[in-house]
């Protein structure tokens, strides 16, 4: 539905678009079952990075506190880019894997359940 | 003006009889308005009228209270009378220590940054609205509101500037309302309802927050004061009470008038009720934590608080409503599939974050874990006690609690981050997302996301903190992020005006709690491992 306005034509300046993150894009992370880190991460990450660099690189400075994360099998992984299943090249770049500005990637460790089995 | 009678006056002149209360309520209030006829009426008022409600007879408004600014002043006057002279004896008698444990400041902190602003808000919400609406009735009530919500946001910064004297974190609210990151989530709520309709705003505020979620906000801080022993809040909240009856009543009046005014307005409120009730609720979660994990000495339990103030009252006054053909709120039953976990997820999220929180963080002790078993047996022992036990241990063998490093999704609607998990799946997180004009937004649920869908130009511009922070809008004048060694955390906290370790993060280590224990003489410490506590009884 339009908006309900005072005049007609209403519009504002769009926060968050992608020129404003200096030469980065948002990503948002989650990692599935392990609600210890209790929402998605959001990073900047630069477009060209490759995607093998974002699990070797990134991904243990934000989740490498979590007892399963030493014990992730990355080969078993399965990946998620907006809610459908998805099987990133580790070699091409974050978007040259089709991830855009404020794209939603979630992954799920087989056999990793969190804390004493609760998901945490 | 004086009223006396001349001394020359024959002493067999009677006085004039005075206006019955009827009458003296009519000439102080709607004769005070006029139809205007060197501009037109809708010069006058431009703003009543481009949300398609339509009023067809404003004189039909009923006025919850027969109240004129005269008496208002009067009333007013002796409440301030008595909160001032209480306020007096608990700062000479040093009430401050009174208090049950210190972790209950942090409630203070919560309520000082994240609700007294929303009163000055308020103030201004209903001032804008007052003279936005051509009826006279309803403008005397709005005008009349928003001087209680200036009193209110008034007395609460004065009650907690007292507190200011001795502990961290109570010394700049507005200042950090506007900035620290989960503030936006009560400030985007009110700014929201001020940038709608008149109509929409008192539906907002009036109705949907006032009215059916009030009880949910002020019974747990008002009571939690009392449990906790803070009498100088506990007599904020007596004092505010009255108003707050007055406010519910306008609230209900609002809705019924624009109700039976047309019956084209039905669908309108409808869908106002649906979005304020899931933006009140969102805003809400943060008062479950408060209730479940942040007063040392509980009220009740968040779960149990819905029950009795949502789903039983509530459900009675749309059974009331539905007459008008107005319907439970939209996604009321997700609040309801929420309420073993809203809290937990809630507290968990300041254990991730609290070292940028405006206020101090901790792990449940034992004790209390037991009590949230108790009150949350389907879910606390299988999904969320692991967790806090874990973080616990860390928090024992490093000497300092466990932190999430890395900024959270936030929701575009709420701003909450996106904590909540899928209304079917506790353990994985609810997240939607839609498209517009090319760019992906996200949601914590339905709700938020249909309310962005409704008015994608207004939600697009939206000021999520930790996309600000990215874009560098969040370090103090003169920072520069190029520069070696730059500590992005260091300068959004210098921004905050929030000092690290005293205004932020873990209580046990924090000045709050050594100056308590300095100045009280108490030992804070637990008394026993935790294998050693029975549970608590019920």
């Amino acid at each position: 539905m339009p908006i309900v306005a005072l005049k007609p034509g209403y519009g504002g300046t769009v926060a968050d678009t992608e020129d404003l993150f200096h030469g980065k894009r948002l990503l948002y992370i989650c990692w599935d079952h392990h609600l210890l880190f209790c929402a998605p991460l959001c990073l900047p990450l630069p477009p060209e990075m490759p995607f093998g660099a974002l699990i070797d690189t990134v991904l243990p400075g934000a989740y490498g506190s979590h007892p399963d994360f030493a014990k992730i099998d990355w080969s078993t992984v399965q990946w998620l880019d907006s809610g459908k299943p998805f099987k990133p090249d580790l070699s091409k770049s974050l978007a040259d894997n089709g991830l855009v500005h404020k794209s939603v990637i979630r992954f799920r460790t087989p056999g990793l359940n969190g804390l004493q089995g609760s998901c945490s | 003006m004086s009223t006396s009678t001349p001394a020359s006056a024959p002493a067999s002149t009677r006085p004039a009889p005075r206006l019955g209360l009827k009458e003296r309520y009519g000439m102080m209030t709607r004769d005070l308005g006029w139809e205007t006829t060197y501009q037109s009426m809708d010069d006058v008022f431009p703003f009543d009228q481009f949300e398609g409600i339509k009023i067809h007879d404003w004189d039909k408004w009923e006025d919850p209270f027969r109240l004129t600014m005269e008496a208002y002043w009067k009333f007013q006057g002796e409440k301030e009378k008595k909160l001032y002279a209480i306020i007096d004896a608990f700062q000479q008698n040093n009430g401050q220590f009174n208090i049950s444990d210190p972790r209950y400041l942090n409630t203070l902190k919560l309520f000082l940054t994240g609700v007294s602003p929303l009163e000055y808000a308020a103030h201004r919400g209903y001032a804008m609205a007052g003279r936005s609406f051509r009826g006279v009735g309803a403008r005397v009530a709005c005008q009349m509101q928003s001087i209680d919500e200036l009193r209110h946001a008034q007395t609460q910064f004065h009650t907690i500037s007292h507190f200011n004297k001795y502990f961290h974190g109570l010394h700049d609210p507005q200042h950090m309302y506007d900035r620290v990151w989960y503030l936006s989530v009560p400030k985007s709520y009110f700014e929201d309802a001020m940038s709608a309709g008149p109509f929409e705003f008192v539906t907002a505020i009036s109705f949907s927050f006032e009215y059916v979620l009030t009880n949910l906000l002020f019974m747990p801080f008002m009571s939690g004061a009392a449990y906790n022993g803070d009498m100088a809040t506990v007599t904020f909240g007596f004092s505010a009470q009255s108003d707050e009856s007055r406010h519910m009543t306008l609230g209900l009046e609002v809705v019924k008038f624009m109700l039976e005014q047309d019956p084209g307005n039905v669908p309108i409120v409808q869908k106002w009720v649906d979005k304020w009730f899931w933006r009140g609720y969102r805003l809400l979660t943060l008062v479950s934590m408060m209730m479940d994990y942040m007063l040392p000495k509980r009220v009740m339990s968040w779960s149990e608080a819905w029950e009795m103030y949502f789903e039983k009252n509530g459900g009675a006054l749309f059974e009331d409503l539905s007459r008008y053909g107005i319907r439970l709120p939209k996604y009321h039953e997700v609040a309801a599939k929420e309420k073993g976990r809203l809290s937990h997820e809630a507290w968990a999220a300041f254990n991730n974050y609290g070292h940028a929180a405006d206020f101090n963080t901790w792990v449940p002790k034992p004790d209390e874990m037991n009590w949230l078993s108790e009150k949350y047996p389907e879910t606390f022992d299988r999904l969320y006690r692991p967790r806090f036990e874990w973080l616990a241990e860390q928090e024992k063998r490093n000497g300092k609690m466990w932190r999430n490093p890395t900024l959270p999704m936030l929701c575009q609607t709420c701003q909450v981050p996106c904590i909540f998990t899928e209304p079917d799946d506790p353990t994985t997180i609810c997240l939607r997302e839609t498209s517009y004009h090319g760019m992906k937004y996200h949601f914590c649920s339905d709700g938020c996301k249909d309310i962005f869908e409704d008015e994608p130009e207004k939600y697009v511009q939206a000021w999520l903190p930790v996309h600000q922070i990215y874009q560098g809008n969040c370090f103090p004048e003169g920072a520069d992020p190029t520069a070696p060694g730059f500590d992005p955390l260091a300068e959004v906290l210098k921004y905050y005006h929030v000092v690290p370790g005293a205004d932020s993060g873990d209580f046990n280590t924090s000045p709050d709690r050594l100056n308590w224990e300095r100045w009280t003489g108490q030992d804070l410490s637990d008394p026993a491992p935790p294998d050693t506590l029975a549970p608590r009884a019920a």
